[in-house]
């Protein structure tokens, strides 16, 4: 560490701030397109603003459909990626076994393969073994790739957290469940409930996976699709974009308020 | 809770006991018992799945039923992967993937380069906060927000349109291969859209790699002589490398695979992700569409294998 940091090069600071804003003003932009007058076209400047579409939005049953079935779903991939995902971190990191490379890259396979591979061949396993599409074939895909996000935060804690501190647990006539309740939870608490938040927003995010899986139902994602391909009520899809930006972006902050002592997991990998 | 604020847990006497003793025994069968669960999610379910779709790609359809045909092995359906239409998929898959992860790298560099090496405290939490939340913010809602950027009466050509400049824009769009129509279903649009989605997954690992490049061996190439161009070409920028590769795998991956982008801002030309797509949709050619998804695994295999050897897993 040195105590005076150097000042940056004037083209250095213009590239990263032209980077940034490159990154972040279409986010912006959004917002600003959920209050125009205009329905049915895309015109900038907005030709005036209102809170019309807020009110409409919130009269609408699709949406919320749609939107109960992405939290309802969310929810329970996020509770199996949670199990999931802390044995697998809890097995690799209490022991050395042959086979650990593998299950690591086994949990970060259905995320660095492309979402199609993981769509297509969930939906032709379904197919071959005549599973109906249902909720719960939305469900399958989800934690499937949700377990990657709780097992980064769980496994990056268990290393931080000292082997000395379960052996003095035991030391003390704690038994194994015991040492897990009392010392091991405390301990990896807010890494799961971090690795959890991400996993939450992932899987109320994903649509390329849900495309495959999912039969007559609609997730908020399948929703705004079909409006991205067929736009059909422009003024609501722009109020939908805004709760979506904001609904996926609580949980990541509350994740980084949670992991910022150290370790920076949060972003390894979507 | 009182026995467990006296530090001192009552001992206790039952099954559990004797399982925990058990355990601590035999910590292999704990090891077993806590793998069980993701093994057989992920194992079987999952890799189950993915192997079944592979063995599909050894089926051919036949062209008189349109139904596949489950009594033959055959590398038939490989074969069509070469014929010039389906090539040409596959090279201009590759081709965007390639420029998606330069410009990629070109843009995030600087940006990594600012958080790792100048900005401080507060800063370095606002830096960090500016890259997760464009990354981690919904994928549709990006591709919607360049929708409304690029759409004719959109932003972009409003401030072309202000600056006079619409006479070089239409110039531009009347280029071969980049131009289009307009800007919303030329290759340009495609690939403007595929940057914004994944360059943010650049920026982390990028400046992972610039963060472990130590002060000492800069401070000694300036020691010696070294411009900060020379130490930045000489020192930085190859320890830097295989951050900027591990990144890259990210970028070229997710372009690979991509079939949304491409069908809602571009030209009606197909990615590798679209014909698979269409392939195991409405065409209903499950093994075309299933080796047709072998391309991106393979093209990711031999990639992965190269990152290793330059050293980018380290990097990750």
């Amino acid at each position: 560490m040195r105590s005076d940091a150097p000042r940056a090069p004037w083209g250095l600071k213009l590239a990263a701030g032209a980077g940034l804003v490159f990154m972040i003003a279409p986010l912006l932009l959004i917002f600003v397109y959920a209050f125009t007058t205009e329905e049915r076209t895309y015109q900038w400047p907005p030709p005036g603003f209102t809170l019309q579409w807020f009110g409409v939005t919130w009269g609408r049953t699709d949406v919320w459909q749609a939107l109960t079935l992405s939290v309802q779903v969310a929810t329970i991939s996020t509770a199996i990626a949670l199990v999931l995902g802390t044995l697998c971190a809890a097995a690799v990191s209490g022991s050395k076994f042959f086979g650990r490379e593998v299950i690591s890259l086994l949990v970060i396979l259905p995320i660095a393969l492309p979402g199609i591979i993981t769509g297509i061949a969930l939906r032709s396993a379904f197919g071959m073994t005549d599973i109906p599409f249902s909720f719960w074939t939305i469900v399958v895909g989800h934690a499937t790739f949700c377990v990657v996000t709780v097992y980064n935060n769980a496994v990056a804690r268990f290393r931080r957290t000292s082997g000395s501190l379960i052996e003095a647990s035991m030391d003390l006539g704690a038994d194994q469940f015991q040492t897990f309740r009392y010392v091991i939870l405390p301990n990896i608490g807010t890494a799961l409930l971090a690795g959890g938040m991400l996993a939450f927003a992932l899987s109320f995010d994903e649509v390329i996976v849900t495309t495959f899986t999912a039969g007559q139902q609609q997730t908020l994602p399948l929703w705004m699709l079909e409006e991205l391909v067929r736009p059909r009520q422009r003024p609501v899809t722009n109020v939908v974009a805004v709760v979506v930006v904001l609904v996926t972006t609580i949980p990541i902050l509350l994740a980084f308020y949670l992991t910022r002592d150290g370790d920076q997991i949060a972003g390894s990998g979507k | 809770m009182s026995a467990a604020s006296s530090a001192f847990l009552e001992h206790r006497r039952g099954p559990l006991t004797g399982l925990s003793d058990l355990f601590w025994r035999r910590p292999k069968l704990l090891v077993f018992l806590l793998l069980v669960p993701p093994l057989l999610w992920l194992g079987v379910i999952y890799v189950g799945s993915l192997v079944a779709l592979l063995m599909q790609s050894f089926y051919a359809i036949d062209e008189f039923s349109g139904m596949v045909d489950y009594d033959v092995l055959t590398l038939k359906t490989y074969g069509e992967l070469f014929r010039p239409a389906n090539l040409d998929i596959i090279i201009r898959t590759v081709l965007m993937a390639m420029a998606v992860t330069l410009a990629s790298a070109v843009i995030a560099f600087p940006i990594a380069y600012m958080a790792a090496r100048y900005v401080r405290g507060r800063w370095k939490a606002m830096f960090y906060l500016a890259v997760m939340l464009p990354l981690w913010s919904s994928y549709l809602v990006k591709i919607y927000a360049w929708k409304l950027i690029l759409a004719k009466e959109g932003i972009l050509n409003w401030i072309f349109a202000q600056l006079h400049l619409t006479g070089a824009l239409e110039a531009y769009l009347g280029l071969p291969v980049v131009g289009g129509g307009s800007l919303s279903i030329s290759y340009t649009g495609t690939f403007l859209v595929f940057v914004y989605v994944w360059m943010p997954y650049m920026i982390l690992p990028t400046q992972a790699a610039l963060e472990r490049v130590p002060v000492n061996l800069t401070d000694a190439s300036s020691d010696l002589g070294g411009t900060p161009w020379q130490t930045f070409r000489h020192v930085i920028f190859p320890l830097a490398l295989p951050g900027i590769i591990a990144g890259s795998i990210f970028t070229f991956s997710l372009t690979l695979g991509d079939y949304i982008i491409p069908q809602i801002v571009g030209s009606s030309r197909l990615f590798i992700g679209q014909a698979v797509y269409a392939h195991q949709g409405t065409a209903g050619n499950i093994p075309l569409a299933a080796a047709f998804s072998v391309v991106p695994i393979v093209i990711m295999g031999l990639y992965l294998w190269m990152a290793q050897r330059k050293g980018a897993f380290d990097a990750l």
